[in-house]
């Protein structure tokens, strides 16, 4: 395989191997601009992933086959939501400390999808999934066409996404809420916004974009469901928000480059490069720190007020 | 509100809890299509009913407890610790190769020994996030978490290559363990028949050492200062970084210290899969033990009962295992959510007048009494988790 052809088998990969954190991604940084740490991310995700693959598994030899992928992603985009609501309960309503919460809705998630894919499932089963969907003309164009314009439609509708966070977030009058509960709910509550309202609305949004992740890895990216299928991915989309500067662009250009470590490594197998296996593994995982470590606090622009719950009642 | 109004409402909110996480829990089970009520009875009896059952309990109970003790010293010091279970992994390592590479050596040197280099091999791991947090300022929860994954695949790295058992290569089954550690190092068993081993002491021991440490040292009030209030503690003196690096380098410690537990108590030589979950257990076994050495020890007996008897509704009720990760969660969220209820003076007062208004007896509204209203955060039940994501303005302010 000459040089070339690799970097271009990155490139190849990494663009959908980018999708799942970058829906995540989107969606926790919503979260967060609101002020809430979302780390249950990573369970939501293996909710949605599991959800999401139960139509196409079973309604695979049923009139409903043709419309399963769909279902599927109804159904992870709503099971993602409720456990979004769920998370809204115990730190906006309850006012628990988030991250330790987090970890709680993480394991809930994961443990939730694992028992009922042991049980109704069993092992490990493949699903015709979402094929992809060249764009006709443009995936003829040599290097550009096979990296950016064949692929599944989830692929497309993710990167569309990403001028329509922009949008909500900083043009309309619910982002200017979000960012407002995010960074000084007194004064937000003062002016007749609702704080705890606002955040319950952000964190079903986020959990249903996590929960759209979770169907995404299983419905295109890797076709099946396990128990281990999230990996990670949904702390890594956490960890992208504060790369990306709690940007819609800067997440994007955040899960491009985990996306690219990840496929670096699958390359690296493929290629046969003489490499110990487990330590390319760790590639993407090394990163989330080195990133973390240089982006310097000081210069952050994020919501002030994140990882604060916020009391009505309290005294300043 | 009296006293006794006060016991019976935290009594209350416990209850609400308890049955918040089980009907969770029981949500799972009806999806399964399972008996909860058995299920249930399954999970919290049926390890009691004999002696290997009871005694497994304990050996579940002993990583479970020295985890635990070290997620508390982290805790209460302001960092939460998530990375137990790749500390743990690298204290496996660290004390097995030990065991392995010095196998002259007489029992009491040995043992102590492997125990200390599995501490080692945990704290550096600890210590990894405690410097990149009291340095860099990165998120710990994230960077634990990142760590676990670096130390399983790291784990296995040496499982299957340089620690491998050389055995494995000649007969070619390719098992990813490492060879039998010296009979020198082996913890003894306590009870012929079982698995129980004299680790068990070992947790014992550590207990009370982190109950000195943190209520009865100087360096474990600055600890505690630390997590209940950087700020106010960073003005009395305290200097703040140097303990959170401190804290994680001893909850790492203690993670790495119940690995190489488990390999000289229970396993005898580095496998696959030995953490299995504990790291994560552990967290909720902390939380539920109101992060103190004197609740988390029956606390990790109970999550102990757990684990054995969620592998036994696979067998009895046909209920994955899994299971208990869905009831340990549940009992993370419902325990983040009544501490909220239990600590509030507000609301304590909220419903003492509702009460005294449904039961007819007026009662003109108590101003909460200056211990009410602002109760000493070191000795409050969770000071760590009242301002744990002082992400941003603090390091600005700095």
């Amino acid at each position: 395989m000459n040089s070339g052809s690799f970097l271009l088998n990155i490139l190849i990969l990494g663009v959908p191997f980018s999708v799942a954190l970058l829906l995540a991604g989107l969606g926790e940084m919503i979260n967060q601009r609101a002020g809430i740490f979302n780390l249950g991310c990573e369970g939501i995700m293996a909710m949605g992933a599991f959800v999401g693959f139960l139509p196409p598994y079973f309604l695979a030899k049923t009139a409903l086959a043709g419309s399963a992928n769909l279902i599927g992603i109804m159904l992870a985009i709503l099971v993602g939501a409720l456990l979004g609501l769920l998370f809204a309960l115990v730190v906006v309503t309850f006012r628990a400390p988030q991250g330790i919460a987090g970890i709680g809705l993480q394991m809930l998630g994961w443990g939730t999808a694992g028992t009922l894919f042991r049980h109704y499932v069993g092992g490990v089963t493949g699903v015709p999934g979402i094929q992809p969907l060249p764009i006709p003309g443009l995936s003829r164009i040599p290097f550009l066409g096979p990296v950016l314009f064949n692929h599944t439609i989830l692929v497309y509708g993710a990167f569309l996404l990403v001028p329509v966070f922009w949008y909500v977030l900083f043009k309309t009058p619910w982002g200017l809420k979000v960012r407002a509960v995010g960074t000084y709910p007194r004064a937000a509550d003062s002016m007749g916004i609702r704080v705890a309202r606002v955040r319950y609305q952000a964190l079903a949004l986020g959990g249903a974009m996590a929960g759209l992740a979770g169907a995404y890895l299983s419905l295109a990216q890797a076709r099946m469901f396990a128990d281990d299928l999230i990996a990670g991915r949904g702390f890594i989309a956490v960890a992208l928000v504060y790369f990306g500067r709690w940007h819609p662009v800067g997440v994007m250009g955040g899960a491009l480059l985990f996306s690219l470590a990840q496929t670096l490594q699958l390359s690296i197998q493929v290629a046969g490069i003489k490499f110990p296996y487990e330590f390319a593994v760790m590639l993407p995982y090394i990163l989330v720190i080195v990133v973390l470590a240089l982006v310097r606090k000081a210069k952050m622009v994020g919501p002030t007020e994140l990882g604060k719950p916020f009391d009505r009642e309290q005294r300043v | 509100m009296n006293k006794r109004g006060k016991l019976a409402y935290n009594a209350f909110i416990v209850i609400v809890a308890a049955l918040a996480a089980m009907a969770i829990g029981a949500i799972i089970l009806a999806a399964v299509g399972a008996d909860i009520f058995k299920a249930y009875l399954v999970i919290l009896t049926e390890p009691l009913k004999d002696m290997i059952g009871i005694t497994e309990i304990v050996v579940r109970a002993i990583p479970l407890s020295i985890i635990a003790l070290g997620i508390a010293i982290a805790f209460r010091s302001g960092i939460l610790n998530i990375g137990a279970e790749g500390q743990m992994m690298m204290g496996i390592l660290a004390s097995s190769a030990v065991a392995i590479a010095l196998p002259g050596l007489p029992t009491y040197v040995l043992i102590p020994l492997a125990v200390l280099a599995g501490a080692a091999g945990g704290a550096i791991w600890g210590g990894i996030a405690g410097v990149l947090k009291a340095r860099l300022g990165v998120n710990e929860i994230l960077s634990t978490v990142m760590l676990n994954y670096i130390a399983a695949q790291f784990y296995t790295f040496l499982l299957r290559g340089p620690m491998m058992d050389p055995e494995e290569l000649v007969t070619g089954s390719g098992t990813p363990q490492t060879v039998r550690i010296p009979k020198a190092a082996w913890l003894d068993r306590l009870l012929p028949g079982t698995r129980l081993h004299s680790g068990v002491f070992i947790a014992l021991g550590l207990a009370v050492l982190v109950f000195l440490l943190l209520w009865r040292t100087s360096a474990g009030f600055k600890m505690r200062a630390a997590g209940a209030e950087a700020k106010a503690a960073r003005y009395a003196g305290v200097r703040v970084e140097s303990y959170l690096i401190i804290a994680m380098l001893l909850s790492g410690a203690c993670a790495g210290i119940a690995g190489s537990v488990e390999i000289l108590g229970v396993h005898r030589r580095a496998i696959e899969g030995v953490s299995g979950g504990y790291g994560f257990t552990g967290i909720v076994v902390a939380l539920f033990g109101g992060l103190h050495p004197v609740g988390i020890i029956p606390a990790s007996l109970f999550f102990g009962l757990l684990l054995i008897g969620a592998d036994m509704t696979q067998r009895l009720a046909s209920v994955p295992a899994n299971m208990v990760l869905v009831l340990q969660g549940a009992i993370i969220l419902a325990i983040v959510s009544a501490r909220q209820f239990m600590n509030n003076p507000y609301v304590q007062d909220r419903i003492s007048r509702f009460v005294a208004r449904v039961a007819g007896k007026p009662q003109p509204p108590v101003h909460p009494g200056p211990d009410a209203s602002c109760p000493d955060p070191s000795d409050s039940i969770d000071p760590c988790l009242a301002d744990e994501a002082d992400e941003g303005t603090e390091e600005t302010a700095r």
